[in-house]
């Protein structure tokens, strides 16, 4: 994808194709349609009159409106929010460090919040902070802590001047920490389901309380991602780009890796590591759409949150009532779809 | 190379159900192909032959004084039959009775040249995990496997091979005979209930529970209360992962936890989850905490296990009139 821009240079600010009408419609029909087919798909079923009612305040049997206010909507709501953080963590990790293989946990984040969740699962089962489970910050504390980990050291080997230092190191991280974290579940065997659970991805049904939970990370990091869409374009047509104008590659590059694992981490908080909508979304939209990340991160953003509520659904409804683990539906079902896509666009985008 | 822990057994309160998560772990592998009734050769006169549930015939030549359990259940069963005396070594989750002699070893990721280094005469495990039935053969020790119990029935088989093994099928016998007439009088005790009774069996906090097709069931079953995870489909593990929405709407009388000591489960934390303050069983204060152990063993004390939801459903019973 870098080839194909190279001539484009001095056009890269401004030439650039903004986020096309049609498709921006089309990602917000995504995501309201799929959370249309959330909230109506479940293991109990209501009838869809009844869900409209409850959705738009009308008196509904105490029951049915239990199950859909306490447990399907925030899950709905939860999906979407992960889904689309971890598409435009995906997107803006690939931007920043000009890898295609990026995703959001490149510099270790899942490996952290795994070690982190498992600590938390072993060591003070069932334990809560000020009212809320340890699990979700002990992974966030993880997941954070990797991604500085790595972060410190890929600047003491490369002076951060190259990404493949960077890399390197949060892989090396990962390694270190995904080992302690095997190291912890073989030696407490009891607690493997859960840890296992855990690492499969599942949103947990901690209602309201998850969504509020995460909200201000996942904010602040979507709007910091966004602002710095023009800079992922120049950081695309090569660093000089960026520091032609003025800016240090090492400062945009540590802003948007620092943005990105804060979303990262908390979606991971109450999602688990849910595998490859960080890759396969952006990079459908770049097949479909366009490469400039003026419409990559939006678009993410939208069909990240539409794909991650579907997945979830397919998750709670496949072998109902009971679950699979979320990771599961999002390979299974992005994978070839992903391919798909590949197939049908392979000489004009890559 | 030890893969385990040093300090895994010491400080930490040994917590085990190994045998619930390996089935878990391995559903598929495993099958749910039932081992065919085990047949025994007649007494306890060596050297004899067991037929284990991989159809491999086990020949023990002498009664065997050092033996290795690397199975909690079967270390409790053990113990039970009055073979406590000759059993050397067991894993680091066996810790029932107190007096077993509790190593390092793991049932789960079984180290071949540690079990050897107690050179054991017989090892009696639940499932043949890292190449244990393979490790152990090459060495000449006849190995014992005592998979998770199905049923009541698949114990009092274990526990009598268990006696035929080590020379004490007389007291197996007895102890298999006392606990049946154990679960009659508790079986008896419990009226059929009044209006029918669900219940919901919690292994952890992310919703895994056990069907009918456990033996964890079927002590729901013999009380003729109806359990929930059987509402999971047929193809689904028989420890299947429940949703959330399931099971507050299929709303229980009876909420059992046995995780109480792995999750630090109780009534406060289920009815602070959200939506299941609605269920029947949070609303009246039907949520029995059980101890894990007690509640994932398939050994004598699963009578224990029995006389706790038996005390909860009288209970239940009383409320009601």
């Amino acid at each position: 994808m870098l080839g194909a821009r190279a001539g484009a240079r001095p056009a890269v600010l401004a030439g650039l194709p903004r986020l096309p009408r049609l498709w921006a419609a089309g990602g917000v029909a995504a995501v309201v349609l799929a959370c249309g087919i959330g909230v109506l798909v479940g293991p109990v079923h209501i009838a869809p009159g009844t869900v409209l009612q409850a959705l738009f305040g009308g008196a509904v049997e105490p029951g049915q409106a239990n199950i859909l206010w306490s447990l399907r909507f925030p899950r709905v709501v939860l999906g979407a929010i992960v889904g689309g953080t971890l598409a435009i963590a995906g997107a803006a990790y690939q931007g920043v460090f000009r890898n295609p293989l990026a995703d959001p946990y490149l510099l270790g984040a899942a490996a952290g919040a795994n070690l982190g969740a498992t600590v938390a699962i072993v060591l003070a089962p069932g334990a809560s902070v000020i009212g809320i489970n340890l699990v979700p910050m002990a992974a966030f504390v993880g997941a954070g802590t990797a991604v500085a980990g790595a972060y410190v050291l890929g600047r003491t080997v490369s002076g951060l001047r190259s990404a493949t230092g960077l890399i390197l190191a949060g892989i090396a991280i990962a390694a270190f920490f995904n080992s302690i974290e095997t190291y912890v579940q073989q030696t407490h065997s009891e607690s493997i389901r859960q840890a296992y659970s855990w690492i499969l991805g599942r949103l947990v049904t901690a209602g309201w309380d998850g969504v509020l939970l995460i909200l201000p990370y996942v904010v602040l990091s979507a709007v910091v991602i966004f602002l710095h869409r023009r800079l992922l374009d120049a950081l695309m047509v090569g660093e000089d780009e960026v520091t032609s104008l003025g800016i240090s590659v090492r400062r945009v590059r540590l802003v948007i890796v620092v943005a990105a694992t804060l979303g990262t981490a908390a979606a991971v908080a109450v999602g688990g590591t849910i595998a490859f909508v960080g890759i396969i979304v952006p990079h459908t939209v770049r097949l479909l759409v366009g490469s400039s990340y003026r419409v990559v991160i939006p678009l993410s953003l939208l069909f990240g949150a539409a794909f991650l509520v579907l997945a979830d659904t397919a998750a709670r409804s496949v072998v109902a009532p009971a679950e699979l683990p979320i990771g599961v539906i999002t390979a299974f079902l992005g994978a070839p779809f992903f391919i798909a896509v590949l197939r049908s666009t392979r000489a004009a985008a890559l | 190379m030890r893969t385990h822990h040093p300090r895994a057994s010491a400080k930490l309160p040994a917590r085990f159900r190994l045998g619930l998560v390996a089935l878990v772990l391995l559903a598929a592998a495993c099958g749910g192909s039932q081992p065919a009734a085990t047949s025994t050769t007649q007494a306890a006169h060596f050297p004899l032959t067991i037929t284990r549930p991989d159809g491999v015939a086990v020949t023990i030549t002498h009664q065997p004084h050092r033996i290795v359990s690397l199975s909690p259940t079967a270390t409790e069963m053990l113990f039970a039959i009055g073979a406590g005396a000759q059993v050397t070594a067991v894993d680091d989750q066996s810790n029932y009775p107190a007096n077993a002699p509790m190593t390092k070893l793991s049932g789960f990721q079984p180290n071949i040249e540690a079990i050897a280094a107690y050179t054991p005469d017989l090892v009696v495990a639940s499932e043949d995990l890292g190449g244990l039935v393979h490790g152990v053969q090459a060495l000449n020790i006849p190995l014992l496997l005592e998979p998770a119990a199905k049923t009541l029935d698949d114990s009092y088989r274990q526990l009598n091979e268990l006696g035929t093994a080590t020379g004490h099928v007389a007291e197996a016998g007895s102890v298999v005979s006392k606990m049946q007439s154990q679960v009659r009088t508790l079986i008896a005790l419990v009226a059929k209930p009044s209006r029918p009774l669900r219940v919901y069996h919690e292994l952890d906090n992310t919703f895994f529970s056990a069907t009918s097709a456990t033996f964890i069931g079927q002590v729901y079953k013999l009380y003729g209360v109806a359990n929930i995870a059987d509402g999971a489909p047929a193809g689904a593990s028989d420890y299947p992962q429940l949703s959330a929405e399931y099971i507050v709407s299929s709303n229980p009388d009876l909420i059992v936890l046995a995780d109480t000591k792995c999750c630090n489960q109780n009534l406060d934390t289920v009815a602070a989850r959200p939506g299941w303050s609605a269920i029947k069983a949070v609303r009246s204060g039907q949520v029995v905490g059980v101890d894990d152990d007690i509640a994932s063993r398939w050994g004598p004390r699963v009578i224990d296990f029995m006389q706790a939801v038996a005390g909860r459903l009288q209970l239940i019973e009383t409320q009601a009139a």
